[in-house]
């Protein structure tokens, strides 16, 4: 039977204020699925013109799925959300990228005809959950070789990046970081972030409950001489500092996925359309550089040059990962394109959810940015990949 | 003022935090001051209100009271719990009104400045809201509520006092006279039903309801939107005319008809909403103070808290009861009989215990009438939508029938509800052992047979057990479970095991005839049927103990019954006890007559069975039967106490008050004799102490 691969929009997101993991975080006594269920709700509350019974599929990631993000998070969130039973949902997990991943795994699903609307997003509760909880690494990674013992410590793995890029110094990683900071200050100041925000119940056995409305991790103020002084934990006289990388955070994201026409039947109104995507595997003792070679990839099948591409929302796992980025396609370390609200280095990078946090971000751009047809979203993801989407603004006037 | 002294009476109390944090108001709405209501123990220890927890919350209110920072101050409760109540522990130790009145007013005082601050309040019933739990959030400007709050209610006038925390003023002029007399009056009144979240906003108590999944969201949100004026909140207007007044009326009635007066706490709620729509606040909070304060000094609220306490705690807890881990499990059960009583036994243990239920009668078609009512009775269950399509298969597929005895074989309970005759129960009991394992308990359900005769002769006399049911078994909470004198500890352990995951609440019992409920019963009817006897109308007779509020008047009672059954216990218990229950000839006649009672379907007497009781010349007056009867119970209950039937006076009110639906303000039965004197008028002495279900002066 022939097909025809159909177009699929994504028509909103959303995603919990996102907070900084540990005893004193928003969230810590907050469960992680209780998080994304909030999410959904309001995804759903936020389109009302769509019959919950029509959602085909909810897939959330999460990169530690045991407890609050175990049993098969997807499927449980959905139920615990009210979804009809007769809606299903599972988990995914590509550590960081596991959002994007939800997204591109469900997203092709819809175009291949198998799903007309998902729900799509991501959680990780890095205060429940630490990063590398409950991991058992083969002892053949190191036995054979297959990879360098400093390939499970991101922070050790961004130290490395330094070393192939040596243009790239602890100078140049700390201006990049006040910038993001200083860029969410001001999309903050103007009202662009809080949009997709989702206020979400907190509680503590101590200071009852509370609301959350906003981030937790940005250091609005931060300036070079602050992130200097900072100490290097992964490399003695290193460049990797807790100013210049994401934070250990909490949070979760959800985005809602259709058929462009079931979309226009539906009365729902996309924001953009998935053009492609594309994965690609690097030494996992420099993971940071992933989105190159992705991006390389994506960028040829679609016969697209880095200069089509008017905006670009590049997680900010660490400094040093997006300046390689930005040094390979030979973009300027402050170029307007990349990630004009700032980035995770300010905003937090709760794992597993942040791959939607750059799709609701791009998507807010867009609308901004008629004159804009291409956006892309990109991540650097644990174990040496990273994973591109390749996104075509709605709003697009055409080349007039 | 005596509050320092009302705390001290309240050292135990488990305090409830009132905790305030700051939570920014989404749209710009302002800030809003959230107080968390929080005893720091889980739902299983719900919030309560004593004197210590209400100075928290006042103290909190200071707090609040003085910003100007602020633009609305919300309440809500710990997961699952908003707050239950005022807390009941301190209350029996009260000695002194003024007290009470204090008590009484510090609630007042705290409560009310939610409704009087420099800024709107909001409280949001998260979960389970009772009495003083409802009435703080009553006192706020609006209300929201979860659709998952599983119980709402204003149970006080239940226990023996009203809800004088603002919920008679503020409740009626909120929703009108008529809803809130169903929150105030009709519920508790009614086995102190409760309202679920959906229903407490159908009545108009809260102005939004929310799902519990992200309840406190969107409450926070709705706050804001009515906030900024985008929400009007509109609710329908009170009238305080005749619909008021008729409501009122209404209501009197009805709490007179069940209770003759007996507790004060309905008339003295009804007379606070009745007055309410005429009332400013001071005045409608100082009248729930003053009815508070008389209720509190009250030996019917005493006794009310005793028989809480009783339903809360004994029952849990069943005195005498062997050690639970000495139990073996129960895998399978069969049921001697087919009659309906046996289908009813095979239907509540497949419901409640889902394990194989083999029922077993000589006669197939009485087999397939009986396997059929109670597999009837699941998909009635299904029809209800109470049990799904599956799990209605699966009860039905554990209901079987067996002509013969071998179906017994591997069953670790068997319980006969054979005809009440020893030696038709005795063949029984001797049959089933042919079959069964050393180890089965052979439990019956006899009502006045004695468990001890049915077991001798057995191989295994030490596994009998008496399993006394109450009718409507799926309904009425009482198991009465009788030791014989051969019983041992595992087949007891295992009864008392049985009839938890019966869900009952069970009372050790010693192998003494007709038990507790039914002897107690026998000995009311017997002393009412012997002046009727004598010449005392029944109608004379009938309204003699309306002055107590039992359920039910004695004939009425024994119409229920059957007057077969009552004669038959009664002939038991003339047997053994023939001076203090002498067989009336009458009540033969009116069983040999085949009627069902003294009363025709229309409820009037029917003139025949007036003609059998006719003929007595030394008719009683109406405070004659009263006295006689009452003075009977105490008498009987002191025998029983002396012979060891039971534990304590505590488990005869228990047994009367969940196997006969006595009520609260009688204590079950002995506080009632107890402070009315007639115990000690009767016996020498009371049955409990002063202070333990009454005043101590």
């Amino acid at each position: 039977m022939p097909r025809t691969a159909r177009d699929v929009v994504f028509v909103d997101g959303v995603r919990t204020p996102f907070g900084k993991a540990g005893p004193k975080g928003l969230y810590a006594e907050t469960r992680a699925d209780d998080m994304v269920v909030r999410a959904i709700r309001e995804l759903l509350r936020r389109n009302p013109s769509l019959p919950p019974e029509r959602v085909d599929e909810v897939a959330v990631a999460a990169t530690t799925q045991t407890g609050d993000q175990g049993l098969t998070i997807g499927r449980s969130a959905a139920v615990l959300a009210g979804l009809p039973k007769s809606v299903p949902g599972y988990a995914i997990d590509r550590m960081c990228a596991g959002a994007m991943t939800a997204v591109t795994t469900t997203g092709a699903g819809i175009a291949f005809g198998s799903y007309d609307v998902v729900i799509a997003g991501g959680v990780e509760h890095m205060g429940r959950h630490p990063m590398g909880e409950g991991v058992d690494p083969n002892p053949r990674f190191l036995a054979e070789r297959l990879v360098d013992p400093s390939a499970l410590v991101m922070g050790s793995t961004a130290e490395n990046l330094h070393d192939r890029f040596p243009g790239i110094t602890r100078e140049r990683a700390d201006a990049y970081a006040v910038r993001s900071q200083r860029k969410v200050a001001a999309a903050y100041a103007a009202g662009k972030i809080q949009p997709d925000l989702v206020p979400t119940a907190i509680r503590s056995a101590e200071k009852g409950w509370g609301l959350a409305t906003e981030d937790e991790p940005p250091r609005p103020g931060t300036t070079p001489d602050d992130l200097a002084g900072l100490k290097t934990p992964f490399r003695v006289h290193g460049n990797v500092t807790a100013g210049n990388a994401a934070g250990l955070n909490d949070g979760a994201t959800a985005c809602l996925l259709a058929a462009e026409d079931v979309a226009r039947e539906l009365g729902l109104t996309p924001r953009m359309r998935l053009a492609d995507f594309a994965f690609a595997g690097v030494e996992p003792e420099v993971m940071g550089v992933g989105p190159v070679p992705a991006t390389e990839r994506l960028l040829a099948r679609n016969a697209l040059t880095m200069d089509d591409i008017g905006l670009i929302e590049i997680n900010e796992a660490f400094a040093v990962q997006v300046l390689a980025f930005l040094e390979h396609f030979k973009i300027a370390d402050d170029d307007a394109r990349v990630n004009p609200w700032g980035g995770a280095i300010a905003l937090g990078h709760p794992l597993a959810s942040s791959g939607v946090r750059l799709m609701n971000q791009l998507a807010r751009l867009f609308e901004e940015r008629p004159d804009v047809r291409f956006g892309l979203t990109t991540m650097c993801v644990g174990m040496g990949m990273g994973g591109t989407v390749l996104w075509e603004n709605v709003n697009w006037e055409g080349s007039k | 003022m005596s509050d320092a002294a009302v705390g001290e009476l309240f050292a135990d109390e488990v305090v409830t935090h009132a905790v305030v944090r700051d939570v920014a108001l989404p749209n710009e709405a302002g800030t809003l001051a959230l107080i968390t209501l929080d005893n720091g123990h889980d739902h299983t220890k719900p919030n309560t209100f004593g004197p210590n927890s209400l100075a928290e919350l006042d103290a909190a209110l200071d707090t609040i009271a003085v910003r100007d920072d602020i633009a609305a101050v919300g309440v809500t409760g710990k997961p699952f719990i908003f707050a239950v109540g005022a807390d009941l522990n301190g209350v029996p130790l009260i000695q002194r009104r003024e007290d009470a009145v204090a008590i009484a007013r510090l609630g007042h005082d705290v409560f009310r400045r939610l409704g009087e601050l420099h800024v709107p309040s909001f409280a949001y019933y998260n979960g389970a809201a009772m009495g003083g739990g409802v009435e703080i959030g009553l006192h706020c400007s609006y209300r929201t509520i979860s659709s998952g709050v599983p119980a709402f209610a204003l149970p006080e006038t239940f226990l023996g006092l009203v809800p004088g925390w603002g919920g008679t003023y503020l409740l009626p002029n909120l929703i009108g006279a008529e809803k809130a007399l169903k929150v105030v009056i009709e519920n508790p009144l009614s086995q102190n039903r409760m309202l679920k979240g959906p229903q407490a906003y159908e009545l108009g108590i809260a102005d939004a309801i929310f799902e519990p999944a992200d309840f406190l969201e969107e409450s926070l949100a709705w706050t804001a939107r009515v906030l900024n004026g985008e929400i009007t909140v509109r609710r329908a207007e009170v009238d305080t005319g005749k619909a008021w007044d008729d409501a009122v009326a209404m209501a009197r009635w009805n709490v007179d008809g069940k209770l003759h007066g007996a507790a004060p706490s309905y008339p003295k709620a009804l007379d606070l909403v009745a007055a309410a729509k005429d009332r400013t606040r001071d005045e409608g909070f100082a009248a729930e103070d003053e009815a508070l304060a008389d209720l509190i000094m009250s030996d019917e609220l005493r006794a009310g808290l005793y028989a809480f306490d009783l339903t809360q705690k004994r029952a849990k807890k069943p005195a005498g009861a062997p050690d639970a881990s000495l139990a073996r499990p129960v895998t399978k059960v069969g049921v001697v009989g087919a009659g309906l009583m046996a289908s009813q036994l095979a239907l509540l243990f497949a419901r409640r215990m889902e394990v194989p239920v083999v029922l077993t009668d000589l006669d197939q078609e009485r087999l397939d009438k009986g396997v059929g009512y109670a597999r009837g009775e699941i998909d009635k269950l299904l029809a209800k939508g109470r049990v799904s399509p599956d799990k209605a298969n699966r009860l039905k597929s554990l209901i079987t029938g067996s002509l013969g005895k071998d179906a017994f074989a591997d069953a670790d309970f068997v319980i006969e509800a054979v005809f009440e005759e020893m030696s038709v129960k005795r063949k029984v009991f001797a049959e089933v052992e042919e079959h069964v394992s050393a180890e089965c308990v052979l439990a019956t359900n006899t009502s006045s047979l004695s468990v001890s005769e049915m077991a001798a002769g057995l191989e295994h006399p030490e596994r009998v057990v008496g399993f006394h049911f109450f009718n409507p078994v799926a309904v009425l909470p009482l198991l009465e479970i009788v030791r014989g004198e051969a019983t041992d500890d595992a087949a007891l352990a295992t009864a008392f095991a049985a009839g938890k995951a019966l869900k009952k609440s069970c009372v050790l019992v010693k192998d003494a005839p007709a038990f507790v409920v039914n002897r107690v019963l026998l000995r009311l009817l017997a002393e009412i049927v012997r002046a009727v006897d004598e010449g005392t109308p029944i109608e004379t007779a009938e309204r003699a103990a309306q002055p107590l509020g039992l359920p039910m008047p004695p004939f009425v009672l024994m119409g229920l019954v059957g007057p077969a059954i009552a004669l038959h216990v009664n002939e038991t218990l003339h047997a053994a006890f023939p001076d203090r229950f002498p067989l009336s000839d009458n009540l033969a006649k009116l069983v040999a007559s085949g009627k069902p009672g003294v009363y025709l379907p229309d409820f009037s007497l029917d003139p025949e069975a007036v003609e059998i009781f006719g003929g007595g010349d030394r008719p009683s007056t109406q405070e004659q039967v009263l006295d006689r009867a009452l003075a009977a119970l105490a008498d009987e209950i002191r025998i029983m106490l002396d012979e060891g039937v039971v534990a304590a006076p505590q488990d005869i009110d228990l047994c009367m008050i969940l196997g006969a639906g006595w009520p609260f303000h009688l204590g079950g039965i002995t506080p009632y004799l107890d402070r009315s004197g007639v115990s000690e008028k009767a016996t020498g002495r009371r049955f409990l102490a002063p202070g333990v279900a009454s005043l101590n002066g």
